[in-house]
């Protein structure tokens, strides 16, 4: 079943701090040659992770949920610098 | 801003605004933030509110507060691919007022939460993220760093109701990152239907409200559980498995979310919805044993960040606001006593929490996630075998009753040998008790 992530969170209402993402990878190396599973890419339930075919990891923090997964599955090699958006920044949840 | 205030409550989800709902009433000064653009647009939840831990903050709340229905009907079901077998429990009993429980809207009823902390005296400043902790030479809590402009702020006490990634206690290293095997990653999405239609198909009249709680294959293997609630004119809908399955399968979240809300049994109650939002939010399931460090000199912590989630009952934002309301009260006792706001003097509030149903609730329960880590049985074999029972024995096919009872007793034994099924009924006796 192919599931189009992007029309689920075009129903979301944000406010992106444009040219400030709040989380950022910290060696783009060590996705690209040292961690094997790339969770990030699996688990975010936004899909802000996408694996390019060069083998480097893309993040687009757009569309950022604000959850954390990220974060807390990348437990091998920490490799996330995760800070949430500035006050009236990023998801601004209508029901939640 | 140089002014001090007596607390900082850093957060406005259920626990913070308890906290300084609490402290404002009794007088202090307090000072609350939030990062988000009003209380409540930061904040995910499936949602039900238990009356009981707002009343005993508010007890005339139903007054004004945005409650979509009360719950009359609680339904669980443990479903195989294509069907599943259940109990319902409805009662005209929980029609009598005072109701027990009601679904809510977070993004609403937080901002009338809000309101109410606001009338009771708390300065509530939104659109702002705090930053990070400062401590003074001792390592004491003696304020807060937000992202403004010279963004330094004073308080004799600060409560950390900054959720369950609660990166301020982590960054001043009261406790470690949180492990996968102890959040639970849950995706929701809100289907809008009109009224009328709603209260047809789950046959609940006006106001009232059902709950249906989704068990099996519909985590595909993994640890966790589904759901369904009715709101006034719309359906929350959604799934949550332990963070560490997602990892360890590699199954992505929405597409889970996606199956199961094509389950033969569950797309007939979504049907002619308009999705209106999708969310997703990590729940700290890993139980009593996970509970950190909840206080120290001038810093307490409150609600997902203290990992207060009871998991088994799906009750969480009834511990946030009953361990904010114990926070507030451990402060308001000691400022009026006159003594200082010192780790040991604060102790008190983990006293309190010990007397409480959330320690007692939370304690009885810490086996569980262990066992049911370690036995993915009970979310893949059981339902399957429950549901193929159910299906044998109502098929009606000429074959007589007796062989078809055999028939399924000897399916149980080819699944799980005689061992392995007492062995998962004394583990579920030691989850349970």
């Amino acid at each position: 079943m192919i599931v189009k992530i992007e029309e689920k969170l075009f129903q979301n209402r944000y406010r992106v701090d444009a040219g400030r993402p709040h989380i950022s990878i910290v060696k783009p190396e060590v996705c690209q040659f040292e961690c094997q599973t790339r969770q990030c890419s699996v688990c975010c339930p936004a899909g802000c992770y996408t694996l390019e075919g060069n083998g480097k990891m893309s993040l687009i923090t757009d569309g950022c949920l604000e959850c954390g997964t990220c974060r807390v599955v990348c437990d091998e090699y920490r490799n996330l610098d995760w800070e949430y958006p500035r006050g009236g920044y990023g998801i601004l949840f209508k029901f939640g | 801003m140089s002014e001090k205030f007596d607390v900082i409550v850093v957060g406005a989800g259920p626990a913070g605004n308890a906290a300084a709902y609490t402290l404002a009433k009794a007088g202090l000064s307090v000072l609350q933030l939030e990062r988000g653009e009003y209380a409540g647009s930061k904040n995910v939840q499936g949602a039900i509110l238990y009356a009981d831990a707002l009343e005993k903050l508010i007890p005339n709340f139903r007054d004004d507060a945005p409650l979509e229905r009360h719950i009359i009907e609680q339904r669980m079901w443990v479903l195989d691919d294509d069907s599943f077998v259940g109990t319902h429990y409805r009662s005209d009993g929980f029609n009598r007022e005072p109701f027990n429980r009601y679904t809510i809207i977070r993004a609403q009823f937080d901002k009338w939460f809000s309101d109410k902390v606001r009338a009771a005296g708390a300065v509530v400043i939104c659109e702002t993220t705090v930053t990070g902790l400062l401590l003074d030479s001792g390592k004491r809590v003696v304020g807060v760093q937000v992202d403004r402009e010279g963004g330094s702020i004073y308080a004799d006490m600060v409560i950390l109701a900054d959720g369950v990634n609660s990166l301020l206690a982590k960054k001043a290293g009261f406790h470690p990152e949180l492990e996968p095997r102890n959040v639970a990653l849950a995706v929701k999405e809100i289907h809008f239907i009109p009224q009328e239609v709603l209260q047809e198909r789950f046959n609940i009249g006006e106001e009232e409200g059902v709950v249906i709680e989704l068990f099996g294959k519909i985590t595909q293997g993994m640890m966790g559980t589904g759901f369904l609630y009715t709101n006034r004119e719309s359906i929350a809908v959604g799934v949550g498995c332990m963070l560490s399955d997602f990892k360890e399968q590699q199954t992505t979240p929405y597409a889970l979310l996606e199956q199961m809300k094509n389950h033969p049994s569950i797309k007939p109650l979504l049907a002619g919805g308009e999705m209106k939002e999708y969310t997703a939010h990590l729940i700290p399931e890993g139980g009593y044993k996970t509970i950190p460090k909840l206080c120290g000199d001038g810093w307490m912590i409150v609600g997902d960040s203290g990992m207060f989630v009871n998991a088994v009952h799906r009750e969480g934002s009834n511990l946030a606001m009953t361990t904010g309301r114990l926070a507030a009260e451990t402060v308001i006792d000691l400022l009026k006593q006159g003594q200082p706001l010192t780790a040991a003097n604060l102790a008190a509030y983990r006293r309190k929490l010990d007397g409480s149903f959330v320690i007692k609730d939370m304690k009885k329960y810490q086996e569980m996630p262990e066992i049911f880590h370690s036995n993915r049985q009970f979310f893949t074999t059981y339902p399957e075998l429950l549901n193929r029972s159910a299906h044998t024995l109502l098929h009606v096919d000429g074959v007589d009753k007796k062989t078809k009872e055999r028939e399924i007793f000897s399916s149980f034994r080819e699944q799980r040998s005689l061992f392995g099924l007492l062995g998962d009924a004394y583990k579920l006796w030691r989850a349970f008790r």
